[in-house]
């Protein structure tokens, strides 16, 4: 049985993945700084790829835990403990998100770049921030024992793709933006705090799993 | 204290740092050699609009006697605006000030009042001590994992001299930066190339062979520090040595281009045991390795041995002692504080292997006395020493003291401390601006300078 056809969930997804795009902590910054440092157009496209499929790698995780817990925890449970676990990541962010032991400096690979993708992502709660849309889409088919039937895992591939691929989209947009016409200057004035955005939208959406449950 | 925006003295690189606005007040740290009342972080009126130009307009006393205030920084700078490690929402807020003496670390808030900034809290020896395993702090710089602090002695004072990190919003001690330090064992000035995630680390001795003074028998010797150190920034490494040769002793301060794509630096040594000269090394990849080339040699002047102090007298000679080194934004010009002789030198670097001396002014200096158009007793002691330069690379300023135990043996008398501005011409070429002379009040010693929002030696940046 396939779920409902309501697209809003996808619209989320998608709508997320723009929001982890925009931010500059998510990787578009640093493509434009690594082409800047090797003069090269080529190095803000290539570094698209290890930036996507870091976020990705990370999005997934949350994904594969919704879906493993599925299997052993009721629903309800599971969508007040994840709620906890937003908010217990909010505050964790709020207090320590500058303390994090940099790892990945400017002459990084691109093996390196898709890691500091991934850690930056996870350590930011992104795939988390997803969980209340993952939860319905991922366990559509419940009650649980018929998951391995249903569409849970090429429905979680399909989540996992739609937010990345809306994330890389706008990722590539801002990085060739910066790059081509707009001075970096912009980042003085146009550096908008997202922590503060993002340790809300933890947040909110830890609140909405806790009260909706 | 997180904002909504960027700290507006943030900039991403140094090309637009250099367009910054023109600082309105200066940051000196000055200690009393007697060690008996508080040293303080002086406030210093630089606006040439305004009234009280070239006097000192406020001062935060330190809660203890004896620190000797060093070479203290800022809690963010525009490394926040790092992609690999960004918090771009910082403010450039509170100075991070060393007792190199004590060892006890203060934080003081420049807001709301910038002309009163008040101590907020003060880091014990005790705790720098348990917690990181250093003592002897001397250099403070804001960076990707926080503020960076380096010590020239372990907990005990003795070798090895390290760094520590602090966290840069609740200033605790986070502990020491190193994981792996080789053979390094001597401290003194640290700094970094972001853009090619290196550090660089250079030498002076153990407490025990400066707190009294500098020791001819280690000296001559050449026990003193003769070595950089670079390290892996990231994964704290040490990776490589560069011995300057038992020529050569002090090799201080460290001046790495701000362009964050070049790999060279700037690097004094006060002295040569061979003729007394001092000598400036660039820094430089070769091979894939580190490489150094001295690329510039200040020779001793001739003197009369009644001129001389006693350490001095038998070689009738004034050495230049460079004891600081500053760089412009731009990378063009590096200036040259001869404490010695009493020269501020400057130099056209923009072809790091063959500097050209560009303009040159000479005041106090062990024999020269030189004197400054608003000075009243017209012979000056001390000589040029710590050095800052203003982001557009418009102002240098500099004070005259090095460090209590080592200004009697070359200025017996005593050093009456002064603070004086340089104008510098479009093409290079500087002068004194004769409306700028702070006549230190007596009992204090100016040591460091900090300009408000930032100068050449508080910030380093990751774009081009």
């Amino acid at each position: 049985m396939s779920p409902d056809r309501d697209i809003s969930p996808w619209l989320v997804l998608a709508g997320l993945g723009a929001f982890h795009g925009l931010n500059p902590a998510m990787g578009w910054l640093f493509a434009v700084a690594l082409a800047l440092h090797r003069k090269s157009r080529r190095v803000v496209w290539l570094s698209l790829i290890p930036i996507a499929a870091g976020h990705a790698a990370s999005i997934a995780v949350a994904a594969a835990a919704v879906v493993a817990l599925g299997f052993v925890v009721d629903r309800r449970v599971l969508e007040a403990a994840a709620g906890i676990v937003l908010l217990a990541w909010a505050l964790y962010d709020a207090v320590y998100g500058h303390r994090h032991r940099v790892r990945v400096g400017m002459q990084t690979g691109m093996f390196g770049l898709g890691t500091w993708s991934f850690a930056m992502a996870s350590a930011h709660g992104a795939g988390l921030m997803l969980v209340p849309v993952l939860i319905p889409l991922c366990l559509a088919a419940s009650p649980a024992k018929n998951l391995m039937t249903a569409d849970s895992l090429p429905l979680s591939l399909a989540a996992v793709a739609v937010h990345t691929g809306a994330m890389l989209v706008v990722t590539a947009a801002m990085a060739a933006a910066v790059y081509e016409w707009i001075e970096l200057a912009v980042l003085r004035r146009g550096w908008i705090n997202f922590d503060r955005l993002w340790i809300a939208a933890l947040a909110a959406t830890g609140l909405f799993l806790l009260v909706r449950g | 204290m997180a904002t909504w925006q960027p700290d507006p003295s943030f900039y991403p690189s140094p090309r637009m740092a250099a367009k910054a606005p023109s600082e309105g007040l200066a940051y000196v740290a000055a200690f009393d050699p007697e060690r008996k009342k508080p040293d303080a972080i002086a406030v210093v009126d630089v606006d040439p609009r305004s009234k009280t130009y070239s006097e000192i307009v406020g001062e935060v006393r330190m809660p203890n006697a004896g620190d000797e205030l060093h070479h203290f920084g800022w809690n963010a700078c525009s490394s926040c605006l790092c992609p690999n490690a960004p918090h771009p929402h910082m403010e450039r807020r509170y100075l991070v000030v060393p007792g190199l003496r004590s060892s006890r670390l203060h934080i003081i808030d420049t807001k709301p009042d910038a002309r009163q900034p008040k101590i907020v809290k003060v880091i014990e020896p005790e705790e720098i001590a348990e917690k990181a395993g250093y003592s002897r702090i001397h250099t403070i710089h804001c960076g990707p994992e926080g503020i960076y602090v380096n010590a020239l002695g372990n907990a005990q004072g003795k070798r090895p001299g390290g760094i520590f990190l602090l966290d840069p919003e609740s200033f605790e001690v986070l502990g020491k930066w190193e994981i792996d330090r080789g053979p390094q064992e001597l401290a003194y000035d640290f700094w970094w190339h972001l853009g090619h995630d290196t550090m660089v680390t250079s030498e002076w001795g153990t407490p025990d062979t400066f707190e009294d003074g500098l020791v001819p028998e280690v000296l001559l010797g050449s026990q003193y520090g003769r070595r950089l150190h670079f390290w892996d920034l990231h994964r704290r490494k040490h990776l490589q040595e560069i011995d300057f040769g038992k020529e050569y002793q002090l090799v201080f301060e460290l001046r790495p281009a701000h362009d964050p794509t070049k790999a060279y630096g700037f690097v004094g040594c006060v002295i040569s045991l061979a003729d007394l000269s001092s000598s400036i090394w660039t820094w430089y990849r070769e091979g894939g390795k580190w490489a150094v080339k001295k690329v510039i040699e200040i020779p001793a002047e001739p003197a009369d041995a009644d001129d001389l102090p006693p350490v001095l007298k038998g070689f009738k000679a004034v050495p230049p002692l460079v004891t600081d080194i500053d760089l412009s934004m731009d990378d063009r010009f590096l200036y040259v504080s001869c404490w010695g002789t009493g020269d501020m030198q400057q130099y056209d670097v923009s072809d790091p292997m063959k500097p050209k001396l560009t303009g040159k002014v000479r005041i106090g200096g062990i024999v020269a006395r030189a004197s400054h158009p608003k000075a009243r007793n017209g012979a000056l002691n001390g000589g040029p020493q710590m050095v800052e330069i203003s982001r557009d690379g418009k102002r240098v300023y500099f004070t005259n003291s090095l460090y209590g135990a080592i200004d009697p043996q070359f200025y017996p008398e005593g050093i009456d401390g002064w603070m004086v501005k340089l104008d510098v011409g479009d093409k290079g070429g500087i002068d004194f601006d004769k409306n700028f002379f702070v006549d230190w009040p007596k009992g204090h010693r100016p040591h460091q300078v900090r300009l408000q929002g930032g100068d050449c030696s508080s910030d380093s940046y990751c774009y081009p």
